[in-house]
């Protein structure tokens, strides 16, 4: 399924106009938020009266930073709160360190949303387990904001969540809120001084913490590529099918709309198919080195 | 109450054991409460224990110079604390410290030897287990030193 966004509401007219997906929409940084000393989250809304970010737990856009270049960064905000869109960026190289110069009131381009996201129906009624690592938790927090916003629709959930340091860890301060309203929320760092007072080890020694049924559930990961394979065999380990287990595949793309071929690995194109696929379908691109 | 067969057989580290193992065991076991902040034991002490956490969480935690404790490893409720006992120097390499109010079962290291010698069986399926342990904890030190979450240069 091709989700390429191509009709946005005018908020002036009232009407729904059509979109180009390979134009970005101009667009405006209304907040910014450093989360850590390389992390940070922008809230964007649309310029020229445009409202409306319709978008699917995992999606994506492409963000243009003018005179630098595009990038493509998940949706990491609450769905219900759609006049703004927020997406949490790593400034990991050029076009990120574009992102992260923006201030409330400067502008860039937008276009998207893009690809297929998680699996939110199929788990509808089953237990879910959610394994994040460092800025992957940033694409799961959408699949966490529907997931409260119906919790009696889901069976059990946890989050398992690893970063590098304590100070790498993301959202901490919505845990307690998550907690609170039902989700099991496991945090571990891989590193830390003798003044954290939470859990050390990787995030795939968390599974054995998770005390319900994983047979049946359905599993959410994004992450590393490394960690991601480890997170499956410790989830295979407690029998989870492949196909019930859904990775997010973060490489490189271009075009974000299947055209350019960038991203195609055989019959698949990341940003087209993807980037959430279940793992048994995606299982050999593992072993390609670069895309 | 519950006997210690029935506390040993609960814990999943015994899971592969039968009743009559299990009996043999229980003779060189004993139960232990930490309150929060107490050391289950410290780095060059004798090693002469092995836990099986039943509740709450510990620290594992190596001194560095200069740098004071540095907490390398959480374990918790559910799984087997230290391996020192089985081989020379006996002697811990870490500190271990109740990081929550623990309660555990705590079997003698030199009884557990013995044991080995004269019941190869058990012996055997005590070393698998154990071997399993130490895989699993081998492959997250492996992926600890990856650092996986470090931006590729
Ligand atoms: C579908 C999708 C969703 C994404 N969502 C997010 C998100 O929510 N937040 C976020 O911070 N990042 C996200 N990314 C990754 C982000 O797109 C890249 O970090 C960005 O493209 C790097 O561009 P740059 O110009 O800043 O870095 P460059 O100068 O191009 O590269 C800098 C370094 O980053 C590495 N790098 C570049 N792209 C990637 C990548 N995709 N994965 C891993 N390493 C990479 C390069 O190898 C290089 O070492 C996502 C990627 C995809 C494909």
């Amino acid at each position: 399924m091709n989700a390429v966004l191509t009709q946005v509401r005018d908020n002036r007219s009232n009407k729904i106009e059509p979109v180009d997906p390979m134009t970005p929409a101009p667009c405006r940084v209304m907040r910014r938020r450093r989360e850590n000393h390389d992390t940070f989250t922008l809230e964007i809304a649309h310029e020229n009266g445009l409202v409306g970010f319709e978008f699917q737990p995992g999606q994506f856009n492409m963000l243009y930073v003018h005179g630098v270049g595009e990038v493509p960064i998940s949706i990491s905000g609450d769905f219900r709160k759609s006049d703004r869109i927020i997406h949490t960026t790593r400034d990991v190289g050029t076009v990120t360190r574009g992102l992260a110069r923006l201030r409330a009131g400067d502008t860039l381009g937008i276009r998207g949303p893009f690809g297929v996201g998680w699996p939110m129906r199929s788990a509808e009624g089953r237990n879910v387990v959610i394994v994040a690592g460092g800025i992957g938790l940033a694409p799961l927090r959408p699949v966490i904001y529907q997931i409260l916003a119906a919790r009696s629709h889901f069976g059990q959930v946890a989050l398992l969540y690893g970063a590098r340091t304590p100070e790498d860890l993301l959202f901490r301060r919505e845990f307690n809120a998550w907690r609170r309203k039902g989700i099991v929320v496991h945090e571990t760092v891989d590193r830390a001084d003798g003044s954290w007072r939470g859990h050390v080890g990787v995030v795939t020694a968390m599974i054995q913490k998770v005390e319900f049924e994983l047979v049946g559930a359905i599993g959410m990961i994004c992450g590393p590529e490394v960690m991601i394979r480890f997170t499956v065999n410790g989830l295979r380990g407690r029998n989870m099918a492949g196909n019930d287990i859904y990775v997010s595949m973060e490489r490189n793309m271009k075009c974000a709309v299947g055209f350019c071929g960038h991203c195609q690995y055989g019959p698949e194109f990341i940003c087209r198919d993807g980037p959430v696929f279940p793992y048994d379908r995606i299982e050999r691109l593992f072993a390609i080195r670069e895309l | 109450m519950r006997s210690m067969v029935q506390k040993l057989a609960e814990h999943p580290f015994m899971t592969e054991f039968v009743d009559e193992q299990l009996e043999l065991i229980a003779r060189g076991a004993g139960e232990v409460e930490f309150e929060e902040g107490a050391f289950l034991f410290r780095e060059h002490e004798d090693a002469d224990r092995f836990y099986l956490i039943v509740e709450g969480s510990v620290a594992l935690k190596i001194h560095v110079p200069q740098t004071g404790p540095v907490p390398i490893q959480t374990l918790s409720a559910g799984q087997a604390l230290g391996w020192s006992w089985m081989m020379p120097p006996y002697k811990w390499h870490f500190d271990a410290r109740a990081f929550s109010p623990v309660k555990a079962i705590v079997l003698d290291g030199e009884y557990l030897r013995r044991l080995f010698q004269d019941n190869s069986e058990i012996g055997y399926r005590f070393l698998r287990r154990i071997t399993m342990v130490l895989a699993e904890r081998l492959q997250a030190t492996r992926l600890q030193l990856l650092d996986v979450y470090q931006v590729a240069t």
